[in-house]
């Protein structure tokens, strides 16, 4: 398994909050092979965010620590490699898409000026330069390929003047700007009505289809695993309880915690959830 | 469009608080004990001479046509006469206004161009030694009373180093006389006096940094918590998951939408600005509406009174109105909604 | 019904008010201000007793020791008609407390049900209210007290009056705020199916949320108070001598700058300090209630 695009390697962080050290993820371990789509899934408050996070660099340190383990990218351990190295990696060859499409989305700034800004700075740390104009003419492609029907119209326009959907489509092209090998998605759509979130899940397969890309769905809910993944890792608590091929898992599902995930599944799958998830940490 | 009509409707509001200031301020220097023109003449005035004066003031008309003939007055931009003098109050509020004003906006320039940034640092060094000091900075500065500030500076500019002169807007017999804007810094460029320029700036320093403290200290205290409550955002976390260096989002993507708790601050606390600009006026001996008003206000001429309290809120309104088309340009959203929030 | 209702909710409030104790007297800021509140409150109110000449706050005249410089004897030295100055410092922390709470004490109530009213009712009596508040803002409080000064005659009374004719606004634009949003809350509608009466709703349910916003408003607003207050009578518009006044003396003493500099800027810090421990103690409430809205 050593040859996975990504591979988390043991991973245990720990939070510090007023002197308190209290660990979150406990020896995490999952690998994502090149062009496989993986999901990673667990309820609510089971550490999904938290390894996304590490594997992009967001944590805070503090409070965060990462106590062990490693992170390879490539067959490179992302947790010691330099600094300047880490970050030609993520945001561009290893991207995500965020969860939320109204509040990921700068509301004081067109989308174009957003998404040359991360395609401007993303080209300075690979030592690639690009006119404004030949950024601009990418941003409107990568919109284009998020089939949005007109881009011109989107790029020009504030967060607020766009629907939830449209919104996460721009997130979604954000992610493809720099043209990534890897996707991770942490919830995508879920702030969504039900069938714009089936919309957006299926452009997000379609799309690392056509170009084989790897994808990491990161996601609480089984019914998003059964159509994106082949691959399932089951998170609890911090851990990883379970892993196996989707087929596999529904089929015979080992461990009690799965059982439970697969009878919430609502029947139509891609349900809306009653709660809202997770409050952003 | 939105936009256009949300800066249409707060004119008209604007216009709506001038006109119920002026009645305000019209029923407190008219439906008070005593007669305005026995109180300006003072208790050795014969009745003739007080009878003289209520006649060509208009003061012996009913109350209601008085306050018609002040609307009237105020629309056509003419504030009435003085009771003492009988000269215009607008003449000499135009004389005075263009050094209170001068002094107002320099203090805004301070406050912003120093608050803003002080916010940011205390900001982006949260529950650091550089916020800590910040923080100690702005209570000390909000504190602070105007006028103390302004002795203390006196003291150490003007008594201790010597360095700054104390008084005044320009040295005395200065051959130049601000004669187009009436704002000296930009009369002496428009003249190409770069001398009067600087002569103007060091007259002009301490008067505006004494003003200026309390507003900065309140930006900086705005800012900071603007900017705090920004960076928790998740589109300031997605800015960093791309890639984005962090001076730019502290310097553009946060720094953007943090703006209009600031502004908005900026344009409500300006009444007490003004007001605190009445003493630092007069311990600089600043020629501006301070020195008028409180002259005029010990005169117990009431017109002139009212003519100095309508110019306030006249600029107050229109400060608001600026910053409101501020907001505007700062926050899409408020040009789309076409409404603040 | 309704006394169960408060019950059940004030038992928990109860038991956090050791766990509230806790977290400000962990609050260097916050212990600070109110130490220095506590200072200035309790020498204002001993003054006659523990004040080292208390018979300088009059008319004395003792030509022999005026401007003398800080000393054992004069802690803040003497002014220029002999007197102590620490002695009239401490009375004149009389005067502007006073005035704070004047102020405050009509300010707070009118403006707070104005507040209320205007934000649980909307309709009319808001746009009414709240454009009243506009205007009111327009006006500078020190311009205003000028203002009623040159009519009515220059005193304490006047210019207090004519500050609290101003505060109110801050009060109302804050409580309205608050009461805007709690109006869709749960127990306020709650309260609305119960046919409870608007009394009720405005003061039993909506009100006690806005306590701890009032509170730190007030502290802050204290300062401010003080602040305005000192101004006038910096300018001649406050209480009239021979009473000692702080922003008084230092127009006074500020004649005899720079070589009789305590006169002056010893009773200006002490304005400062009164400013800064009321200020401080704010922002620790802020921090504690968790209310950063409130300035
Ligand atoms: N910034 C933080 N400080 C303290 N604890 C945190 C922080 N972020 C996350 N946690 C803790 O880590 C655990 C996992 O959170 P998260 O990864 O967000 O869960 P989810 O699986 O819903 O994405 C939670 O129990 C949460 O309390
Ligand atoms: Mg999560």
């Amino acid at each position: 398994m050593t040859d996975a695009l990504l591979s988390v390697r043991n991973l245990s962080v720990a939070f510090t909050t007023y002197g308190r050290t209290q660990p979150v993820l406990h020896g995490v371990s999952l690998d994502v092979p090149a062009r496989s789509h993986v999901a990673l899934v667990g309820e609510s408050g089971s550490g999904k965010t938290v390894t996304m996070k590490s594997i992009m660099g967001l944590l805070h340190m503090p409070p965060a620590s990462i106590s062990s383990g490693a992170i390879l990218y490539d067959g490179r351990d992302l947790l010691t490699m330099p600094r300047r190295e880490r970050l030609k990696l993520t945001g561009t060859d290893m991207s995500m898409v965020f969860q939320d499409p109204m509040s990921s989305l700068n509301p004081v700034f067109t989308i174009a000026d957003q998404m040359s800004t991360i395609l401007k700075y993303a080209d300075k740390r690979l030592g690639r330069s690009r006119s404004r104009r030949q950024r601009m003419d990418r941003v409107l492609e990568v919109l284009g390929q998020v089939r949005m029907r007109e881009p011109e119209r989107v790029a020009r326009s504030y967060p607020i003047m766009l629907s939830g959907g449209m919104r996460q489509r721009v997130l979604i092209a954000m992610a493809l700007l720099s043209e990534p090998r890897l996707l991770i998605a942490d919830e995508p759509g879920t702030a969504l009505d039900v069938t714009t979130q089936a919309q957006i899940l299926k452009l997000l397969k379609d799309l690392v289809e056509e170009r084989g890309l790897a994808l990491l769905m990161i996601t609480h809910n089984l019914g998003v695993v059964r159509e994106t993944s082949d691959y399932v890792y089951v998170m609890h608590k911090g851990k990883v309880v379970e892993e196996a091929p989707t087929a596999e898992l529904f089929a015979a599902p080992k461990v009690a915690y799965t059982r439970a995930l697969i009878d919430a599944v609502p029947r139509l799958t891609g349900a809306r959830p009653t709660q809202r998830m997770e409050a952003a940490p | 469009m939105e936009f256009l009509r949300f800066l249409l409707r707060r004119v008209l509001w604007s216009l709506l608080v001038l006109v119920g200031l002026s009645m305000v301020i019209f029923i407190i220097a008219r439906a008070v004990p005593g007669d305005p023109a026995r109180m300006a003449l003072g208790p050795t005035a014969t009745q003739e001479q007080v009878a003289d004066l209520q006649k060509k003031l208009g003061l012996d008309r009913p109350i209601v046509q008085q306050y018609g003939l002040f609307i009237a007055g105020l629309a056509h931009g003419d504030l009435g006469r003085s009771l003492l003098t009988e000269r215009p109050v607008n003449d000499d509020i135009r004389d005075t206004f263009a050094a209170t004003l001068e002094l107002v906006l320099a203090t805004i320039f301070i406050a912003v161009v120093l608050g803003v940034p002080l916010g940011v640092v205390a900001a982006y060094w949260k529950d650091r030694w550089p916020d800590n000091v910040v923080r100690i900075v702005a209570i000390f500065s909000a504190v602070t009373p105007s006028f103390f500030l302004a002795l203390l500076l006196q003291i150490l500019a003007g008594y201790v180093l010597h360095i700054l002169p104390t008084t005044g807007r320009l040295p005395p017999n200065f051959d130049f006389a601000p004669t187009h804007t009436g704002l000296v810094l930009i009369d002496s460029l428009i003249a190409l006096r770069p001398d009067a320029f600087l002569e103007g700036l060091r007259y002009l320093l301490l008067p505006a940094i004494a003003l200026a403290a309390a507003t900065m200290g309140q930006m900086a205290r705005i800012t900071r918590s603007s900017m705090i409550d920004v960076s928790s955002q998740d589109y300031i976390e997605a800015s960093r998951a791309f890639g984005v260096p962090e001076w730019v989002r502290v310097c553009k993507y946060m720094l953007r939408p943090s703006f209009v708790p600031p502004l908005t601050i900026l344009g409500l606390e300006f009444a007490s600005l003004i007001g605190n600009a009445f003493v630092v006026e007069l311990v600089f001996a600043w020629p501006g509406m301070a020195a008028y008003g409180i002259r005029t206000i010990l005169q117990k001429d009431l017109n002139a009174v009212m003519g100095v309290v309508m110019v306030s809120g006249v600029f107050f309104v229109l400060v608001n109105l600026v910053i409101d088309l501020l907001v505007g340009l700062v926050d899409p959203r408020v040009r789309i909604r076409g409404s603040r929030q | 019904m309704s006394d169960e209702l408060t019950l059940a909710e004030d038992a928990p409030r109860l038991s956090s008010a050791y766990q509230s104790w806790y977290r400000f007297s962990r609050n260097p800021t916050a212990m600070i201000g109110l130490v220095i509140v506590a200072v200035c409150v309790l020498a204002a109110i001993l003054a006659p007793w523990i004040t080292p000449h208390p018979d300088h706050v009059g008319a004395v005249v003792n030509f022999r020791a005026r401007h003398l410089p800080p000393s054992a004897d004069y802690w803040f030295g003497t002014d220029n008609v002999g007197r102590d100055i620490f002695t009239r410092v401490i009375f004149g922390f009389r005067i502007s407390l006073m005035l704070a709470v004047v102020v405050l004490g009509t300010a707070i109530p009118i403006g707070t049900i104005l507040g209320l009213m205007a934000g649980y009712f909307g309709g009319w009596v808001e746009i009414v209210f709240m454009r009243f508040t506009d205007i009111a803002l327009a006006i500078p409080p020190l311009v205003m007290a000028l203002a009623v000064a040159a009519v009515l005659s220059p005193d304490l009374v006047n210019s207090m009056l004519a500050i609290a004719a101003l505060w109110w606004t801050w009060h109302t634009r804050l409580i309205y705020s608050i009461t805007r949003q709690l109006r869709t809350r749960e127990f306020v509608e709650a309260a609305e199916t119960l046919g409870a009466s608007k009394f009720h709703i405005l003061f039993r349910e909506i009100l006690p949320n806005c306590v701890s916003a009032i509170a730190v408003k007030t502290s802050l607003d204290c300062g401010f108070v003080i602040l305005v207050g000192a101004s006038l009578s910096f300018l001649g518009l406050g209480i009239q001598p021979p009473t000692p006044d702080l922003g008084t003396m230092v127009a006074s003493g500020s004649a005899f700058l720079p070589d009789y500099w305590w006169e002056s800027v010893l009773p200006g810090c002490a304005i400062l300090f009164v400013a800064l421990g009321f200020n401080l103690l704010g922002d620790g409430l802020r921090d504690l209630y968790d209310v950063e809205n409130v300035r």
